[in-house]
Formats: C-alpha cells, sequence, structure tokens
C-alpha cells in the first residue's frame, strides 16, 4: 500500500473498485484501526488511526470482509450485543434494533438463531449491525456477496436512500456494475496503489464513445471511418456468409449522422448503425490502458 | 504490504462541518453495558452451563457414593475432608472443592478464559466489536473480568450444590475442623463460603495466563488447550522435589492451601502468600495479555 489519499466527498457513494488482492480490504482495516500500516500512518477523518479511534469510530459504521456473529445468538441479541459495546448509550435500543432490523428485511427472522441463517440473511443482519446507529461514513466491504439477485437491488435500494439521507457510503467492490450502478464516485486500485478516483461521470467522458457498423463491406467501411477521423478502429467478422463484418471506431468529437452519410457515400452496404456509450468498464480501460481483472 | 513513504487518508468531507452531535446519547459509562453483555454471552452459552454442570456433579457423586457405600470411610481415608462427610454433609462442599481443583476446574478456567479474545477472533466478532468501538484496553477488562466472575460462579456452584446435597443426604449441624475444634453452623457455613472465594481467587492467575495466550492466536480450542496443558505442568513441576527452588514461584502452589481455612482458627500464611502469588500472576500476564492484545492487527 503505497501513498493513497482517498477524497471521499461527503454525502458520496464512493466506489473502491479493484481485483481481488489488490488491497482493498487492507486499506480499510487500516482506515479502522484493526491494523497498523507497516510504515507511515492511516488517517480517517483527518485523524490518524488507530490512535483517534474512540473519536473517529463511532462516525463510522462498517461491514468488514463478510459478517461475522456469534452462531448462538439470534440475530435480535447479536445486534444487542454489538450495541452494547458502543460506550455511548441511550434508552432506544431496542426501538433502533427493530428499525435497523426492519431496514433489511429481517424483522421475521430476528429471533431465529444466526447458525440457521442463510449467506443472504448473514449479509443483511451485517449491514442491520452497521446500520445499528446513524453514521456520518458507513464502510462496505463487498455488501451484496452471497445475495441473490433480489437482495442485491435491495441493498442498492438501501445504499442509494442512506446517501440521499446524507450518510456517506464508501462501497468496496470487485464488480464494476455494481460500482456503476449506485456510485457517485469512484477509486481504482491495483497491486496497492491507487490507479485513479474522481467522479464516475467524469471517468465515463475519459472514454469516448464507439460507432459500430455492421456491414458487408469492411474494408470500405474502415476506409471511411479513418477518413472522417475515428480512432481505434476494429474489423471483427461475422458468421454470416456474405463477409459481413462489425466495423467500430471511438469517435472524436465527429457527428455519427454525418459518417453515416459517408459511408452510404462510399457505397458502403450498412445493415446496422450504432453509437454505444462507454461503460465504466472501457472507462477503467482508458485511464489503466489494461482490462479490470488483471491481477498480477 | 511494502510501503516507504506509507501515507495513507481517508476523508470524508470538509472537516468541521462533519462533527456534531449526531451520536448522542447517554453518559459514557466504563464497561458495564459491555461487561452485562458479556455475562449475558457466557453463561447463557450451552457450553459454559455444560461445564458448571459437571463441576456441580461432582460433590454429587462425592456425597451418593459415600452414602451408598457399606462402610463409611475411616479417618485418614481417601480424600481429605472425605472421612467428615458423614458427621456434617457441609463436607461435601469442601472435598468436592478439593477433587475439582486439581483439574476440572482448571480445565472449565481454561476453555473459558482461551477462548475470551481467540473465540471472538475466529469467529471474527472482534473486528465489529472493535469497530464500534468497544476499545481495546475496555474488551481487555471486560473479559478478564468475565473470566473472573466464571471462577466464582465455578467455585459456588461446587460450594452450594456440595452444601445442598450434602445436608440433603447426612443433615447439616455443628462441624468439627480440621483443628479438632467444633463450630456452629453459621461459622462452618461461613468457612465454606471462605473456601470458595479462595479457589476462585486462586484461578485468577490462571485466568491471566489463558486470556494472554488468547490474544494470540484465533483458533479457541489451541489457546484453551495451551492454558490447560500450562496448569498441568505447574502441578506436575510442583510434584518435583528436583526443583524445589522454582514450588513457591508456581501458580498452583498454593492451590491446595484452603484447608487451612477449615481450621480454629485460621492460619493465614499460606492462604495470604497465595493471593499474594496470584496478584502477581495477574500483574504479569495481564500486562503481557494488554501488550499483545493492544498492538496486534486483527486480521480475521
Amino acid at each position: 500500500m503505497v501513498d493513497l489519499d482517498l477524497a471521499v466527498p461527503a454525502g458520496s457513494v464512493f466506489g473502491f473498485l479493484g481485483p481481488n488482492g489488490s488491497g482493498k480490504t487492507t486499506t480499510i482495516r487500516m482506515l479502522l484501526g484493526l491494523a497498523s500500516p507497516s510504515a507511515g500512518v492511516a488517517r480517517l477523518f483527518g485523524e490518524t488511526m488507530p490512535a483517534a479511534g474512540r473519536r473517529v469510530l463511532p462516525r463510522v459504521g462498517a461491514l468488514v470482509e463478510g459478517p461475522a456473529c456469534y452462531p448462538f445468538l439470534s440475530g435480535r441479541d447479536n445486534l444487542r450485543r454489538l450495541d452494547a459495546a458502543d460506550r455511548t448509550r441511550d434508552a432506544r435500543r431496542e426501538a433502533r434494533i427493530e428499525t435497523a432490523l426492519e431496514r433489511v428485511g429481517l424483522t421475521a427472522a430476528g429471533g431465529k438463531r444466526y447458525r440457521a441463517y442463510s449467506l443472504g440473511m448473514r449479509q443483511r443482519l451485517g449491514l442491520a449491525a452497521a446500520l445499528l446507529r446513524p453514521r456520518e461514513l458507513l464502510v462496505l466491504d463487498e455488501p451484496t456477496n452471497g445475495l441473490d439477485p433480489q437482495g442485491t437491488r435491495e441493498v442498492r435500494a438501501l445504499i442509494r436512500s442512506l446517501a440521499a439521507d446524507g450518510t456517506t457510503v464508501f462501497l468496496s467492490s470487485h464488480l464494476l456494475a455494481e460500482v456503476e450502478q449506485v456510485c457517485t464516485h469512484a477509486a481504482v486500485m491495483r497491486v496497492g496503489r491507487l490507479v485513479t478516483q474522481g467522479s464516475i461521470g467524469a471517468m465515463r467522458a475519459a472514454a469516448r464513445p464507439r460507432l459500430r457498423v455492421v456491414t458487408p463491406d469492411p474494408g470500405t467501411a474502415a476506409d471511411v471511418l479513418t477518413r472522417c477521423g475515428l480512432v481505434a478502429t476494429s474489423t471483427a467478422a461475422e458468421q454470416a456468409s456474405d463477409g459481413e463484418a462489425i466495423v467500430s471506431g471511438e469517435l472524436t468529437g465527429q457527428a455519427p449522422e454525418e459518417v453515416c452519410a459517408a459511408l452510404v457515400g462510399a457505397g458502403a452496404r450498412v445493415r446496422s448503425f450504432g453509437v454505444e456509450q462507454a461503460s465504466l468498464e472501457d472507462a477503467f480501460v482508458a485511464l489503466t490502458g489494461e482490462g479490470f481483472d488483471v491481477v498480477e | 504490504m511494502s510501503s516507504d513513504a506509507g501515507h495513507l487518508t481517508g476523508r470524508a468531507g470538509s472537516g468541521g462541518a462533519l462533527t456534531g452531535g449526531v451520536i448522542s446519547g447517554g453518559r459514557p459509562r466504563f464497561g458495564s453495558g459491555l461487561f452485562a453483555s458479556e455475562l449475558r454471552v457466557l453463561f447463557g452459552r450451552l457450553r459454559t452451563r455444560a461445564l458448571l454442570l459437571v463441576l456441580a456433579g461432582v460433590p454429587v457423586l462425592i456425597a451418593v457414593a459415600v452414602k451408598l457405600s457399606a462402610h463409611p470411610p475411616r479417618p485418614g481415608e481417601g480424600p481429605p475432608f472425605l472421612d467428615r462427610l458423614t458427621q456434617n454433609g457441609l463436607f461435601a462442599a469442601v472435598t468436592g472443592l478439593f477433587i475439582v481443583m486439581p483439574f476440572f476446574l482448571p480445565l472449565a478456567v481454561g476453555v473459558v478464559a482461551g477462548d475470551a479474545i481467540a473465540g471472538e477472533s475466529g469467529l471474527g466478532t472482534l473486528r465489529y466489536l472493535l469497530v464500534v468501538p468497544a476499545g481495546r484496553v475496555r474488551l481487555l477488562a471486560v473479559k478478564y473480568t468475565a473470566v473472573l466472575a466464571f471462577c466464582l460462579a465455578a467455585t459456588l456452584t461446587v460450594a452450594v450444590v456440595g452444601v445442598a446435597v450434602g445436608g440433603a443426604l447426612f443433615g447439616l449441624g455443628n462441624a468439627t475442623l480440621l483443628s479438632g475444634d467444633t463450630v456452629g453452623l453459621g461459622t462452618a457455613l461461613g468457612r465454606v463460603v471462605l473456601v470458595a472465594l479462595y479457589v476462585a481467587a486462586s484461578m485468577a492467575g490462571l485466568g491471566a495466563i489463558g486470556l494472554f495466550v488468547s490474544t494470540m492466536t484465533d483458533i479457541a480450542v489451541g489457546a484453551m488447550a495451551g492454558t490447560v496443558t500450562l496448569a498441568i505442568v505447574s502441578q506436575i513441576l510442583d510434584s518435583v522435589p528436583q526443583v524445589s527452588a522454582i514450588h513457591p514461584w508456581l501458580f498452583s502452589h498454593y492451590w491446595l492451601a484452603f484447608g487451612d481455612l477449615v481450621r480454629q482458627p485460621i492460619a493465614w500464611p499460606q492462604v495470604g502468600r497465595g493471593l499474594l502469588l496470584q496478584a502477581g500472576y495477574v500483574a504479569v500476564f495481564g500486562s503481557l495479555a494488554w501488550a499483545r492484545f493492544t498492538t496486534r492487527d486483527v486480521l480475521a
């Protein structure tokens, strides 16, 4: 982990991306004061961790490396236990526990022993634990692990509603699509180093939209695209017998309709024509110069 | 994780605006909420109850065996105090404590103390407790206090069950002490309580050792086995005359000194030395546990 400075704007949903083993969880551990850096310091809210943990951690809710509870206690008792560990106490413990269970859809299963929970229910209970008190920052490490598609959607909705309430969410994930769907900002890690960070919009803007033409005259089409000034053109042959192929290139400011007219003018038969907005994955390829799931 | 200029910063927002009374509520108090929760979790566990049940079975076994046997134990026969059982049921408690002392009780204390930190670590709950934040020193203090509470619960269980079963089978009354003096039932019961307290206090050192071992691993069973092994090693060394120089420093050396509490008047020197030795062990291993636990990385 080298010289990592994550600027997480208040109220943002911050995606912390990186392949397995890139140092996401280690970073979170250091920020939460669970581990110490081998050299240097970790700061959270501008305060040195773990020394300032007593001041800083009450402002933070966390789901680190999956849920962990006492298997012999019920879900509700597990939350009671964690809440009892908090120095700041108030009389509304039971009410807060019920609210947290309700938010993650575990009210009915709250009395069941944790041992009998499915992976998805365990994940939900972990989230409920992080939601026991109002927090300024929620650190969620792979919060949708083990959830079914329905549960994944619910968690996304939950994250959005938390963000809407003003909670800053720090979401660590190796799933690009997940980050793309819920996050406003993101950072990318690779083997202990920060590759890039910023708003999702800015990242996406860094990648150009791609024009895609299906044509039986790939040679002519490719020439036209190059002549129009598109870059990174490529041709992929299709299965069709008449030499049909997909010709594509990145737009660098040209109007697609003009390119289309040029194609027709040059006699290239156009069967399909479209512009694809860059996905976050393309953005990462553009920013890092390589595929996302590269682990060294 | 190699790092030369490791500078790791997380910022949320622009500083000052974020400080504020989001987390308001009760006045912070040391450990009481967590300690109550710790006791509930500890004594609510099936394992803890099973340990107490096994300990409670010892005085029952003794009393029933003596009752059923055709020949009451003659003076000096069997473990100390056994020969007095037929005259006074109270001695089922004292004999019971004597029998659990070398193995059953250290085993139970080793299980509870060895599990204290390693168990939480193994379950992964430790990281969540620390993130709450429970505070490492506070958590360690709460854990050790709970171990002491278990020691007390264990010896009182043996004492209470012993007095109840012994009383039911042999009756209670004036008791003849080891010094030959006879005291009234009230005094005798007081002595039984004193013995239970001393036996519990005798486990304080082992509890601290167990806590220290527990901070060194994520595998609770390993910490338990290690602690129980140390208890056995200490007693073996204590029985080898060639190493008599270290005998007074072994934490098990004064474990059986509680016989002195069943004399009239009470002979304090050995008991006092035993308590002092336990305090020393608590100080040393408590400090080691503190040093280890407050600096270690929690990776499980």
